[in-house]
């Protein structure tokens, strides 16, 4: 993993951020939060303000509220958080200090990926260095009655567990699957009190915005997409890594950073992405246009797509919980409709119920995993029809 | 005299808002926080559920019930959506219907079997899913060999996975219910299953066989063992003399197989049927359940004469109940330390069985290896509680035969025999008159208030009528899930009757004394009361407790016909208690110890009285401690 362009966050200043946020009442930081409009950097892109202010809101009946670091970054093609955890550290922990102090949290915790292992004892190192400078454990920072701290706790490999109440579950000992929504976490999250979970790079970013306004950080990026995003560019490009753009470069501008012109295709998203054709490489990336929680995969033109299709699919297919109907059930017979595809055995009709399969998932599956699961086969139908036409058979 | 102590309730009811919701245009007013399926069924929408059970917290994971929500992006389950706020609901529109379609034909690529062959041919809701979704073919395959082991080692419950649709009713029911959690869920993505404790059978788990689970799967995942063609092969063996006893549950729920509503008895019409088809003599487990009052009622006065007056700290108080097998083995399995608590009395399927292979095949020149004793039960717990071996008293299984409701409804139907037409007609003598008291047996609080009756008349030598209108102990009755319940013995107390003038040389030492009884129903409920007698709570006062492994006793069994709810165990329970009552209109005894066959037993057999040393060969029995995962050399 090399990070390939300065980071900004790498010029913020230590600490600067969780003084200026204790200088100002709660109400304060999280209207500067919200006025950044800064949206979830995992992915789904809600309000980080509007997230924070539904936490700080919500009744707490024995006045425990929780921030949790969703450091589960299990989506194929991205490890940006990951380059976050190992260089930047205390801009994350800073931010979850931060947030504690908006929404009025006394436990913070760092839900890190199974594989991230090694990277535990310098988180700890960090906590213990955090709490022997007063930034966590009681009044901090000297600010009376202002006590947060913040531990780990290891994932065990699922990649499910990166949806954000299955990391719920799983924090409470249970299997990791998702909750019904209504209510959301941030109403009854963690041990039933509300609770706020957000992305490594959301966290990172908020002593940023405190420390330089958040008129700075909305004035980069695009009215929707406010502030520079982390991206992982992997693929058949010639500078793999991780990038830092403002929201809205183009495909195209990525591609020409880090080398890889010739794509035949761009998976914006990772496994639960689209697939981008080069008509469509002048489009922007941003969550009003091509959202991604940062993955970049680019396809060379020596790629079958539908290797990469039944790539994706074989890891839905062991990668769901299998609670829900449509999850459990549909990515098995997406996966063997794209191999017969590739045997040149689907017929367009059945093609057509794929299609039909897949949409359904999109719209009954209980979680993110099974509505985005079907996004890269339904993308290959809908763009690249040429090329799958030509493998039914006539 | 009687005082009924509240218990707190699980979560109090919010008295909150209402508000509006419009389901495919019509207008419904509900509570805030009632969910989209339950403002549906109020305003007359019906939705399709298959993970969905009334008895269960919802789950929202079939996702057959999605309907649209307007704002929603997506669908969303009508289960688990709550209505806080004025909304605009459509659950039949195209949207809806095909992706309903694509779930349904989903589950059905994942079910392997043939719906011909299979015991829940009829009363499958994946099979009534299938029709009304149009299902013409299997659009993503269906699975045709089985991948799973099936488990039919135990003798009550079947479980075959290749079944299984993952709705998760069973496990549900299981944790929520019973507090057993035997079943449990393992793998993930396209492997997931349900699966029991180390992958073992159910029969060698911490199961109580109580079936639960089996009556809220909708496909025949889990069914019970099915014994109706040994019954059939009985019945056609001239050689064999088969006699059957049947219990008032399944006696209130019969008719429910056969199209009645629930709670519309079919007791008389039933005595009728079954010697159609071919029983030499049918009788009343009523006539046992007053016997087991008797012996248990004494059993009783025992301990708390131990406990009282001979000052004995020991003594195991408070007494538990022990004619729920279900609840038995939780106890042996959860709680080995109590079981000197619970009753030494057999239950009354396992009383009768012993008397009909001893003193009835005495009486009528039978070799009880003749004799075949069949049980018509509301149970399948019943088919591991004769399979225990201790059970053998006669020198044979006391029982041979159980049948659960739902096998002798399709015996009857097989053999063209219509239930709710046939005409009425009695037990068979020497067992044939019951008892109100051994009716209520069927419902939850039966047992207690049958004991009270007896006790309080017994002690205060006065009729229970002049203490509780019509003899109706209603404090003891319903649904709550445990009702504690005081009664102070008054200070004017009878003789001692002669039949316990063995027992106790009188009762002066119960004036004024402070009854505490308590009912707890479904293992999860007895669970919580035991855990609280060992913290020394509230219930490690009371003298007595009536445990039911079942939410709603006997009538919610695991043998009972499919499907139950709240609703259809209270129509049964009405069922149970008009038949109770209906005894003490046409004049019949209300109270075990007037029945006059009990009291026969008792002149002819039992001579040296309750408690007394025949009975304790014939009537009572042991239990064995078991593990609390797995059980301990016993064969589950």
């Amino acid at each position: 993993m090399t990070i390939r362009t300065p980071l900004t966050l790498a010029t913020v200043h230590p600490d600067k951020g969780l003084r200026a946020a204790l200088g100002q009442a709660p109400i304060e930081v999280l209207e500067e939060v919200d006025r950044s409009g800064i949206r979830g950097r995992g992915g789904a892109g809600f309000s980080t303000g509007l997230k924070w202010r539904l936490a700080s809101e919500a009744p707490a009946p024995d006045g425990r509220r929780h921030v949790v670091c969703n450091a589960d970054e299990g989506e194929p093609g991205t490890v940006k958080d990951r380059a976050l955890l190992s260089e930047l550290p205390d801009l994350v922990l800073e931010g979850m200090t931060i947030a504690a102090w908006a929404i009025g949290a006394n436990n913070g915790v760092v839900y890190l990926r199974g594989e991230y292992v090694y990277l535990r004892d310098g988180l700890e190192d960090c906590l213990a260095r955090r709490r022997a400078s007063g930034l966590l454990g009681h009044d901090i920072l000297g600010t009376p009655g202002f006590d947060f701290d913040i531990h780990i706790r290891l994932g065990s490999g699922a990649y499910v567990c990166g949806e954000e109440t299955a990391l719920l579950e799983s924090l409470e000992g249970r299997r990791g699957e998702p909750r019904n929504r209504f209510p959301y976490p941030v109403v009854r999250g963690l041990d039933q009190a509300p609770t706020i979970v957000n992305n490594v790079e959301t966290l990172a970013w908020v002593p940023a915005i405190m420390a330089r306004g958040a008129d700075w950080f909305a004035g980069i990026g695009t009215p929707g997409s406010t502030g520079p995003k982390l991206l992982s560019i992997s693929g058949d490009v010639a500078r793999r890594g991780v990038y830092e753009f403002p929201f809205g470069v183009t495909v195209r501008e990525l591609l020409e950073a880090s080398g890889g012109e010739d794509a035949h295709a761009v998976v914006v998203g990772g496994a639960c992405g689209v697939c981008v054709p080069a008509v469509d490489f002048a489009r922007e990336i941003s969550y009003e246009e091509i959202s991604t929680g940062g993955a970049i995969i680019v396809l060379g033109p020596g790629r079958d797509l539908l290797d990469v299709a039944e790539n994706f699919l074989e890891f839905f297919v062991d990668e769901s919980c299998g609670q829900c109907t449509p999850c459990r059930l549909g990515n098995p017979v997406l996966l063997e409709g794209v191999r017969s595809l590739r045997r040149g055995e689907c017929t367009a009709e059945r093609l057509g119920e794929l299609q039909h399969l897949g949409r359904t998932m999109q719209d009954a599956s209980k979680c993110g995993l099974g509505q985005t699961s079907p996004n890269f086969f339904l993308s290959l139908v809908d763009r690249f029809g040429p090329e799958i036409i030509d493998r039914i058979p006539v | 005299m009687t005082t009924s102590i509240p218990l707190p309730t699980e979560a109090p009811a919010t008295v909150g808002a209402t508000v509006r919701a419009t389901i495919n245009g019509r207008e419904v007013e509900v509570g805030s926080g009632t969910t989209v399926l339950e403002a549906a069924h109020a305003c007359g929408v019906s939705i399709p559920t298959l993970c969905h059970h009334p008895d269960l917290i919802d789950v929202g994971v079939c996702r057959v019930c999605v309907v649209e929500v307007a704002g929603q992006k997506n669908l969303q389950p009508s289960c688990v959506f709550p209505i806080t706020e004025e909304l605009e609901v459509s659950t039949h529109t195209p949207r809806v219907a095909a992706a309903r379609r694509d779930i349904i034909d989903l589950l059905l690529s994942e079910h392997c079997g043939d719906c011909r062959t299979c015991a829940r041919n009829g009363t499958c809701e994946l099979q009534d899913l299938a029709a009304d979704y149009g299902v013409d073919h299997y659009r993503f395959g269906q699975r045709t060999e089985p991948v799973f082991v099936r488990d039919d080692t135990g003798p009550s419950i079947v479980f075959d996975p290749d079944k299984c649709i993952l709705c998760l009713r069973c496990v549900r029911t299981c944790a929520e219910l019973q507090g057993v959690w035997a079943l449990g869920v393992t793998g993930r993505g396209a492997g997931v299953r349900v699966t029991t404790f180390a992958d073992l059978p159910l029969s060698s788990e911490f199961c109580i066989n109580c079936g639960q689970c089996l009556n809220r799967c909708p496909t025949a995942a889990l069914t019970a063992v099915d014994v109706t063609a040994r019954v059939r092969a009985a019945l056609e063996d001239p050689r064999k003399h088969v006699v059957i006893q049947t219990a008032p549950a399944p006696r209130a729920a019969l008719g429910e197989e056969f199209g009645l509503p629930p709670g519309t008895p079919v007791t008389w019409q039933l005595n009728t049927a079954l010697r159609e088809l071919g029983f030499d003599k049918v009788f009343d487990t009523t006539f046992a359940a007053d016997l087991t009052i008797i012996e248990e009622g004494v059993e009783l006065i025992e301990r708390l004469y131990h406990a009282l007056v001979l000052g004995e700290p020991d003594t195991a108080l408070p007494m538990f109940t022990s004619c729920s097998p279900g609840w038995v083995k939780f106890l042996e399995h959860g709680f080995p330390e109590y079981l000197p608590h619970l009753s030494t009395c057999k239950s009354p399927q396992q009383m009768f069985g012993t008397l009909i292979k001893t003193w009835y095949a005495d009486r009528n020149g039978l070799d009880p290896a003749d004799v075949v004793s069949v049980a018509l039960m509301p149970c399948v717990a019943k088919k591991f509680e004769a399979s225990r071996p201790e059970l053998t008293d006669s020198g044979f299984a006391d029982v041979d035969l159980v049948l659960t409701a739902r096998e002798l409804a399709k015996m009857l139907r097989q053999q063209g025999i219509d239930l709710p037409s046939e005409p009425t007609s009695d037990f068979d003598d020497p067992f044939g008159t019951a008892t109100g008291s051994g009716v209520i047996f069927g419902a939850t609080g039966g047992v207690m208030e049958a004991a009270l009756r007896t006790v309080l008349e017994l002690v205060t030598g006065e009729p229970v009528e002049d203490l509780y209108a019509h003899a109706d102990i209603t404090p003891v009755r319903g649904f709550d899930d445990v009702r504690l319940v005081e009664l102070t013995i008054p200070d004017a107390v009878g003789p001692v009757p002669s039949l316990l003038a063995d027992l106790v040389p009188d009762w002066d030492w119960l004036r004024g004394v402070t009854l505490r009884v308590a009912v707890a129903h479904g293992t999860a409920t007895a669970r919580r009361v035991v855990e609280d007698i060992r913290a020394g709570g509230r219930f490690a006062g009371c003298h007595f407790i009536e445990f039911m492994a079942c939410p709603g006793g006997c009538l919610g069994g695991g043998g009972q016909p499919i499907p139950t709810s709240l609703e259809i165990r209270k129509a049964r329970a009405r069922a149970i208690y008009a038949e109770d009552a209906a005894y003490g209109k046409a004049g019949h005894a209300r109270k075990s110890h007037e029945n006059p066959a009990v009291q026969r037993l008792y002149a002819e057999l039992l001579t040296d009285g309750p408690g007394g040393a025949t009975s304790h060969r014939l009537l009572h029995t042991g239990y064995t401690a078991r593990g609390t995962f797995l059980p301990t050399g016993q064969k589950g």
